[in-house]
């Protein structure tokens, strides 16, 4: 609320509309609403959470729509004064790189509110759950780094809750690791931010500000190898967030413990804080540092691709293995981020959406499983496919997306990562590579252990798909097909950004793309070779 | 005193120095009001069923804030000043400091009353002592000597020893006092020399005085003059529990009545506060290079030792002992910045802290039920299903301790950090917000045990969960829980206006004008 008048007493956005305001406001006026629901009727605060959350998800496909292709720059901006004195402001903006995120989110969370109900207080888990909404979107779309790290953290308490109050038998250890764990990234990130802040403003001899166009684009305001420090501290954060290989022991735990709508925002909206926080202030605040710490990074995501990789194989419980080919997968991501080029960029970008349908849509699965079995050891199910053939044939999808099949969603991503990493980290990319195969086997295997063969007695009267939760599956397969065949719309909005942003990184660091990388428009210019410089 | 008595040397003509009362006025209100509270109490009728005592409390406390505006305006107008020959300063930071002791003592005041009845105490005198002490308060951040800062501490201390002995049938309430007023007779016995030794160093007790002749004269041997930073350090280390001066505090404060913890942790620790800021920021300014390591490392180890004890502690109350030590280490550190940022995030920690600790110690109050002895972590299981709105209260406050964006904690410790970042202590920021993650821990633990119970407390006492003791949440006590709360979340959403009142409030040594 608080926002929304600051929003307009600031004055909102170009188009009179403040439409990004608004995707962060509704959720959170929304959990407000859902609290107020009495706790007598749980059916009418589901009814008005859920409202809440399609409305929400309206407004997102809204910022789509109003979203101009074949822009770089940040669209819809929207500013208004928070704190004074720090010049802190409420700045909203999307480019390329967050509006897919963003529409992500508003998609998911209903999915996740209507896939998986709660099995009981219902009326604060949907009050959680939106507030989680309304901090993940905040995250996507925010400009100012103060306001970005409180968005930040306070995703922490929602999913907290929703862990300890909702997951199953382990829950209160996973969400006291999860939260400290994060918290303890966030440390170092609010120090390196501050820090940030005030040596620009010491560089600059200006006011202190936390804007992040401003510094970002100040690039000489601060020593590089001051910024290098400040990049580290920023990268535990976001390295704990994702999570890359040595700090990434939370996430086992929480997304096994957490109930299956939390599992479902965990992968498949919460890791991308932390490779949306590297690509906007790892890559685009500290371009050298990145430059320079991307062998470091890169290497530890193909650590975390075989290793994650390695260990979903060797697990017997389902919503751990998926739990660990999240890890994987985030690898994957984080390679493409590091290669600095423009396809690796791209294909981050977009395997960071395509993870979020894809194991979104696995942990519904496994939820599903679970409801009807009360068990997720692969060893006590068998035959499943006999039983209930159309939930096969969904998870087949989604697993085959998730694997990186032609045709389906995982390969355009994983193909651009591996493409664009080949190019500057040859090596990297084949050990990552690897990953793909790898991703194959622990999928299928698992696939065939649950699904194939003949059921026994325990699995002989598995349920078959209903008719609501098919429902819910699928928008996102058909998410699944559609991106797999088609991917030029998202792509195409993609592009300038991200091409903008490894610029961007070109000009403030020794490094240079390799050429090869640019083919397209400009190796159809390049015949001109001195033509246009930049 | 004896800058005072040298003026009066100097100038033999004047038998007293001139005072203008109106520039006294918040301590001669609190001290009216405590004088009047007795006599009344000793006319009016006990066992009354209206709290009268408290609502006099609240209305003095209230008449205090009152005078403070026109004088904030005064010194917006023409400066600050100084009264009662340059003894005692006005100026907008003990202006500050004067509503946020006052605030404490009126959200102290409201807890205290159900408390008194609960436990049949009842009686003006906690009331009085708590006005008495709150004027000292007032003394200590408007004092502008040595000796006046000294009397101030006196009057605020021995109030609070006999406040932490006020419940006569718990042992430990008694034992909370006699650990309290021994150890805290030595540390005002500490800060009594470390003035003898800057008087000796540099001639006065009036700051001014010391602060102008320290920019005049390079000291050719500064040892006794550090040595006095050194004590005055441990006296006012012990009013704020810094380590290594803090072993009272998990004592008295789990000894103490809980409402009366409540003011320690915000009022006596603001006044602590108010003292440190002026004499060694302010006063000692120029020798800052001598003394801020010195905080530096006393800033360290509160922070770290607040914050590891804190989490090994099954008594909560102990445990929130331990987590103001942590809260005092934050708030050095802006005195360590030792620059006008670093002051006004200290007054704005100290204004936010005052509502969140006074809030937390209230709901404990509440919780600790007759006989103020459940204070385990198990007394507060299922608190989250049987009080949803108290233990909804509780929450916030935690949060707000750890920390959490959108709660005042939040931006309370942005400032500080920020304050040491200015003055390029990137280690000490980075190892206050290490032990903030240490200490959510503690606060987590709470909060799990509030809600995070359900199945447990079903199969092994689900009936006790159900039937347990009500909670009876006096009504004064829960206006004070809403206050808190509000000004929790309202500071964390809208900082400025506070924000920016602590920036206005800079401490400024004047001389006296005759």
């Amino acid at each position: 609320m608080t926002a929304a008048a600051l929003a307009s007493e600031g004055g909102a956005s170009a188009g009179g509309f403040p439409l990004l305001t608004s995707c962060v406001v509704l959720p959170a006026v929304g959990a407000l609403a859902t609290a107020l629901v009495s706790r007598r009727r749980p059916e009418s605060s589901r009814l008005v959470a859920t409202i809440f959350a399609v409305a929400t998800a309206a407004l997102t496909v809204a910022v789509l729509v109003a979203f101009e292709s074949g822009e770089a720059g940040f669209q819809m901006v929207e500013r208004a004064t928070w704190i004074r004195d720090l010049d802190v402001s409420w700045h909203l903006g999307v480019d390329g790189i967050s509006v897919f995120l963003v529409v992500l989110t508003g998609v998911l969370f209903p999915l996740a509110m209507l896939g998986a109900p709660p099995h009981h207080d219902d009326k604060p888990f949907h009050a959680w759950l939106l507030l989680l909404e309304a901090g993940c979107i905040g995250v996507f779309l925010a400009l100012d780094l103060f306001l970005f790290f409180v968005m930040f953290e306070i995703v922490l308490v929602p999913m907290y809750f929703l862990i300890s109050g909702w997951g199953y038998a382990n829950r209160r250890y996973a969400a006291m690791k999860f939260f400290l764990y994060t918290a303890f990234g966030s440390a170092f990130m609010l120090v390196g931010l501050v820090a940030t802040a005030v040596l620009h403003a010491r560089g600059t001899g200006g006011d202190l500000t936390f804007d992040l166009v401003t510094i970002a684009s100040d690039q000489g305001a601060i020593a590089p190898v001051t910024a290098r420090w400040l990049f580290l501290a920023f990268a535990i954060a976001f390295a704990i967030k994702v999570p890359l290989f040595p700090v990434h022991t939370w996430l086992p735990d929480a997304h096994t413990e957490a109930p299956t709508a939390g599992s479902v925002i965990l992968a498949g909206v919460m890791l991308k804080l932390g490779t949306y926080g590297f690509l906007r202030f790892g890559l685009y605040l500290f371009p050298e540092a990145s430059a320079y710490f991307a062998p470091l990074l890169v290497t530890l995501g193909v650590i975390g691709i075989l290793y994650g990789a390695v260990v979903a194989t060797m697990q017997k419980d389902l919503k751990r293995l998926v739990a660990y080919s999240s890890v994987a997968h985030l690898g994957f991501i984080a390679l493409g981020t590091f290669s600095l080029t423009t396809q690796g960029l791209q294909g981050s970008v977009l395997q960071m959406v395509n993870h979020g349908i894809s194991t979104g849509a696995l942990f519904l699965l496994v939820g599903m499983i679970y409801e009807r079995r009360h068990t997720r050891q692969i060893a006590e199910l068998r035959g499943l496919q006999k039983a209930a053939p159309v939930m096969a044939g969904v998870f087949t999808v989604v697993m085959l997306s998730s694997i990186g099949l032609p045709g389906l969603n995982g390969f355009v991503g994983e193909f651009l990562i591996l493409l664009g990493s080949f190019l500057t980290r040859r090596w990297w990319a084949v050990v990552g590579a690897i990953g793909v195969i790898l991703a194959s086997l622990y999928l299928l295997w698992a696939y065939q252990r649950v699904f194939h063969g003949e059921p026994d007695e325990a699995n002989a009267g598995f349920a078959e798909m209903r008719v609501r939760e098919g429902l819910v599956m699928a928008p996102l397969v058909a998410l699944i097909v559609f991106l797999g065949v088609y991917p030029k719309p998202v792509l195409d909005r993609i592009q300038p950004s991200v091409e903008a942003l490894v610029a961007h990184v070109e000009d403030h660091s020794d490094y240079t793309e390799p050429p090869v990388a640019t083919e397209g428009q400009r190796a159809r210019s390049a015949a001109p070779a001195e033509e246009g410089g930049d | 005193m004896v800058g005072l008595l040298a003026q009066a040397g100097e100038a033999a003509r004047l038998d007293t120095p001139e005072v203008e009362w109106t520039a006294l006025a918040p301590v001669l209100v609190m001290i009216g009001g405590a004088v009047l509270l007795m006599v009344v109490a000793a006319l009016a009728p006990r066992g009354s069923r209206v709290g009268w005592h408290a609502i006099v409390t609240i209305a003095v406390a209230v008449a205090a804030i009152a005078t403070v505006v026109p004088q904030w305006n005064r010194v917006g107008d023409d400066g600050p000043f100084s009264v009662v020959a340059g003894s005692v300063g006005v100026d907008r930071f003990s202006l500050f400091l004067t509503v946020v002791i006052c605030a404490s003592v009126v959200i102290a005041t409201l807890f205290t009353d159900g408390y008194l009845r609960r436990e049949g105490l009842e009686g003006a005198e906690p009331y009085v002592l708590m006005l008495l002490s709150a004027s000292g308060g007032l003394i200590m951040a408007s004092a502008n000597d040595l000796i006046v800062m000294f009397l101030g501490l006196e009057i605020l201390s021995i109030a609070v020893y006999v406040l932490a002995g006020m419940h006569l049938r718990r042992v430990r309430s008694g034992e909370a006092a006699i650990k309290y007023f021994v150890l805290g007779a030595f540390s005002s016995a500490f800060f009594l020399y470390g003035v003898a030794m800057v008087y000796g160093a540099t001639g006065s007790t009036n700051l001014v005085e010391v602060a102008d002749f320290l920019a005049r004269n390079t000291l050719a041997d500064s040892g006794l003059l550090v040595a006095g930073f050194a004590l005055l350090l441990v006296g006012f280390g012990f009013k704020v529990a810094a380590v290594p001066f803090h072993s009272w505090t998990p004592d008295v404060y789990q000894g103490s009545p809980t409402p009366i913890v409540s003011y320690m942790a915000s009022g006596v620790k603001a006044a602590g506060f108010a003292g440190l800021l002026r004499v060694f920021v302010v006063t000692f300014g120029d020798y800052r290079l001598d003394w801020q390591p010195i905080v530096y490392w006393v800033a360290v180890l509160s922070l770290l030792v607040g914050a590891v004890l804190a989490v090994v502690q099954t008594d909560v109350k102990r445990a929130m002992a331990y987590s103001s030590i942590n809260h005092a280490g934050f708030i050095l550190m802006g005195v360590q910045a030792a620059s006008d940022r670093g002051v006004s995030a200290a007054l704005f920690y100290l204004a936010a802290y005052t509502f969140m600790v006074a809030g937390t110690f209230g709901v404990l109050t509440v919780v600790g039920r007759r006989g103020d002895g459940h204070h385990q972590l198990s007394d507060y299981a299922g608190l989250g299903r049987r009080e949803p709105l108290l233990a909804l209260a509780l929450v916030v406050f935690l949060l707000a301790q750890a920390g959490t964006p959108l709660t005042s904690g939040f931006l309370a410790k942005f400032y500080v950090i920020d304050a040491a970042i200015e003055s390029r202590s990137f280690w000490l920021a980075l190892v206050a917000m290490l032990s903030a993650v240490i200490s959510a821990f503690l606060y987590l633990r709470i909060i799990l045990a509030m809600y995070g119970s359900s199945d447990d407390a079903e199969t092994a006492d689900g009936a006790a969960a159900t039937a347990g003791p009500r909670l009876r949440v006096p009504a004064a006590a829960g206006i004070a829980l809403v206050i808190a709360v509000v000004a929790t979340i309202g500071i964390g959403l809208v900082p400025d206006p506070l924000s920016e009142t602590a920036r206005d409030a800079t401490p400024e040594l004047v001389a006296s004008g005759d």
